[in-house]
């Protein structure tokens, strides 16, 4: 029996798995929505955005390791998504967005709500798709669905024009895939396996940098297995915080611009650097030229163009990093590594992170302490873009991959709310809280109306400072303290909420902090906590940026507390 | 860092579009394309495309690479510096007069080049050759008048029995970094 277009696109995402999916309907979808309640396997969230929606379906596929669907009519819909991609493209997250798109025969007219969302978001998707006739509908959603989960995910666009919607055509899902020209690297290369074994049985001070590719990968405890044979302290990215235990005793935790002294220190006299899984961003390295100075460089990674990108490595290995770091393992001799392990001990309590100066203030650290104290860090933490985000990744000690969800790449304000809406809809059996900033969550929090919609429980801490705390960081530190379009007034938090049957409690004592977010976690439904912080506190560590990482700036040691709340009405 | 010209060639899918997502590629990433000429190749459905691109070796490196995990290319290759069979073709239309037309024909002649079009005022020549070969007859035919040139930009192609497609891709170099 043959079938109509939009039959087949849900008959195609129920036979890839997809059970839930976040969108807006439009124009262009109205035979998809009309179709849609055939199917009841599938869960539509309407989000009140499409970039929320986006960003909802980055933050489930992160939480779950399936990839995340959304989907946003043509024309306003479609760019409205643009945002959510690139930040999926940039931290490799597995997504298919769906667009609408006019009839077939309005293409190219500039007809109502007609863009070209393919030409638009050519440089920031993994691949995409126009589905010009129903019949390749099937092949086309298969592909897309492989591409977006193997090798390096990412995310894949299918623009459907409206009138291959209401086309029919019969149904078989292929259960091959014809893509001569894609590539998924497995294995290492034997000689680079054994030239990096090699280094690392010769290392007195080797270091692990782990990053997001170990998430991806399912990798943690091959990278554990690893460590632990040859006893290498392990450093992190950002994204790849929680790919490694955070209380095991070989963790130094995150490097790079606000990572901790002790770890920054590591990389600087590490003689032997084996960077898994991550591809050396700015933030990370620092000055690329002062990077790791006395280290050769092992560098493990799935996608080629990785290597060599922006540091040239000693040994290049392309591959999946799980069955990379099972080889590895095998090759390589156990070790101690005793005198540099009591080296970055001593670093360790040099520079300790934990370093919170005296306030009469609420401090951000305090609060992300009292909140893992409260989980456990059992918690699934997402966070919006800033101060409250390094807050949150230094203070939060995150134990298994997928609990410690951010905006990486892109550093998207607005991420936090849709993405932990998407983390909360994957994972419903976990505690979700969202990080905020009262910034970073003015920019979506629109998507407070689907949390209640939906019934999605997520748990909110907006770290309110009344700026735009990372940007008048840099202006205090590097700009003479010209604070210019930082200060930020925002609502009543609570009252918005409020506005959406959302509970509430604003929290500006310390004390107040851990019965808050117990009361938070005892409410069944989502809740918003409005944590009034000092607000010129600063993120320490950081290094300047242009600066090695050796550089890095510390908590001054008598600072002078600026307490004087700006009023924000 | 020195830069050289590099010859890559490409088989592509012959999809709409794959020419956009290439050429998109090279803008992304910084790149001046010379010249990029595009055709069928010998397998039905795919396509062959000889990009000339200036740059260094690692930043022409990392551009293939990045080329290469475009879904629609399925094979690329940097023959820079391999021995090659290299040529491009231009049509010249020149001026010429009852008093030029036999010096611009024993010109042509002198570059084995073909007359193809003969007006009351004009001569299209036909050339084939590599670049310096076109660009010395051009200089000779400047003095005369030249109305309109189109170039095809360089196809290339290794010397040898073995095709493209049957060749193995070599494994990525290590490339020792500086020790400050």
């Amino acid at each position: 029996m043959k079938k109509t277009g939009a039959q087949i696109i849900c008959e195609c995402l129920i036979a890839e798995g997809v059970d839930v999916m976040f969108g807006f309907p439009g124009g262009a979808l109205l035979p998809f929505y009309d179709t849609l309640p055939q199917y009841s396997q599938i869960r539509h969230i309407l989000t009140r955005h499409e970039q929320g929606a986006a960003h909802a379906a980055d933050g489930y596929a992160r939480a779950t390791g399936k990839v995340g669907v959304c989907m946003a009519t043509s024309g306003p819909g479609a760019t409205n998504l643009v945002t959510g991609i690139a930040n999926a493209y940039l931290d490799s997250v597995p997504m298919i967005a769906l667009t609408g798109q006019v009839a077939r025969h309005f293409i190219g007219k500039d007809a109502f709500q007609e863009i070209d969302i393919t030409g638009i978001t050519l440089p920031i998707t993994k691949h995409s798709y126009v589905a010009m006739d129903a019949p390749s509908l099937a092949a086309t959603f298969k592909e897309a669905f492989y591409i977006a989960r193997s090798g390096r995910p990412g995310p894949v666009l299918i623009d459907l024009p409206k009138d291959v919607m209401t086309d029919q055509a019969e149904f078989v899902y292929p259960e091959k895939l014809d893509l001569p020209g894609y590539k998924v690297p497995r294995q290492g290369h034997p000689t680079q396996l054994k030239n990096a074994a090699k280094l690392i049985n010769e290392a007195k001070q080797p270091l692990i940098v782990a990053g997001r590719g170990v998430i991806i990968s399912g990798a943690s405890e091959e990278l554990k297995d690893l460590a632990e044979k040859a006893q290498i302290p392990v450093i992190t990215t950002l994204l790849g915080i929680g790919c490694f235990p955070g209380g095991h005793i070989l963790n130094y935790g995150m490097a790079g611009m606000h990572g901790t002294g002790y770890a920054n220190k590591a990389l600087e006299n590490c003689d032997l650097l084996i960077a898994i899984g991550m591809r050396f961003d700015d933030r990370m390295t620092g000055k690329v030229s002062a990077f790791a100075p006395k280290a050769k460089i092992i560098h493990i990674d799935l996608d080629p163009a990785e290597i060599g990108k922006n540091v040239p490595a000693h040994v290049p290995i392309v591959g999946d990093v799980g069955a990379v770091l099972q080889m590895m393992q095998k090759m390589i001799e156990s070790n101690s590594h005793i005198d540099w392990i009591q080296q970055l001990e001593e670093w360790r309590k040099q520079h300790p992170l934990l370093d919170i100066h005296d306030s009469e203030g609420l401090l951000p650290q305090h609060i992300i302490h009292e909140l893992y104290e409260a989980t456990q860090g059992d918690a699934i933490v997402v966070t919006g873009v800033g101060q409250h985000q390094m807050w949150a990744a230094q203070h939060y000690t995150c134990h298994e991959p997928g609990s410690f969800i951010s905006s990486g790449g892109l550093g998207t304000m607005g991420f936090g709310l849709p993405a932990a809406m998407g983390a909360k809809v994957g994972r419903p059996d976990k505690t979700v809280w969202l990080v905020d900033g009262d910034g970073s969550l003015q920019m979506t929090i629109q998507e407070l109306a689907t949390l209640v919609q939906d019934n999605i429980a997520v748990k909110m801490a907006i770290l309110n400072n009344g700026y735009l705390g990372m940007v008048r960081q840099w202006q205090d530190l590097f700009y003479k303290k010209n604070y210019v379009a930082t200060p930020i007034s925002c609502p009543d938090f609570i009252k918005v909420a409020d506005a959406y049957s959302i509970p509430g409690l604003t929290v500006t004592k310390r004390e107040e902090v851990s019965p808050a977010i117990e009361q938070a976690m005892a409410y069944d439904g989502p809740f918003l906590i409005n944590f009034m912080i000092e607000p010129e506190e600063n993120v320490f560590p950081m290094v300047p940026p242009g600066a090695a990482n050796i550089e890095f700036i510390e908590q001054p040691k008598k600072e002078v507390s600026s307490w004087r709340r700006r009023s924000i009405q | 860092m020195a830069t050289t010209k590099h010859t890559i060639v490409a088989i592509v899918h012959d999809r709409p579009g794959v020419l956009n997502r290439m050429v998109s590629l090279f803008r992304r990433r910084n790149f001046n394309i010379d010249s990029i000429a595009v055709g069928h190749s010998e397998v039905p459905h795919l396509s062959r495309v000889t990009v000339i691109v200036n740059g260094t070796t690692a930043m022409v490196e990392q551009v293939r690479k990045q080329l290469d995990k475009l879904i629609d290319v399925v094979k690329i290759f940097d023959i820079t510096g391999e021995k090659l069979t290299s040529r491009e073709l231009a049509l010249i239309k020149v001026k010429a007069t009852s008093s030029t037309r036999s010096e611009i024909l024993e010109v042509a002649d002198i570059f084995r080049a073909n007359i193809v079009d003969v007006a009351s005022d004009t001569l299209t020549i036909e050339i084939t050759g590599d670049e310096d070969k076109i660009d010395s007859m051009l200089k000779l035919l400047q003095g005369f008048g030249v109305r309109e040139i189109a170039r095809t930009g360089r196809v290339a192609m290794v010397r040898g029995s073995l095709g493209v497609m049957r060749r193995v891709e070599k494994p990525l170099k290590t490339r020792v970094r500086k020790q400050s």
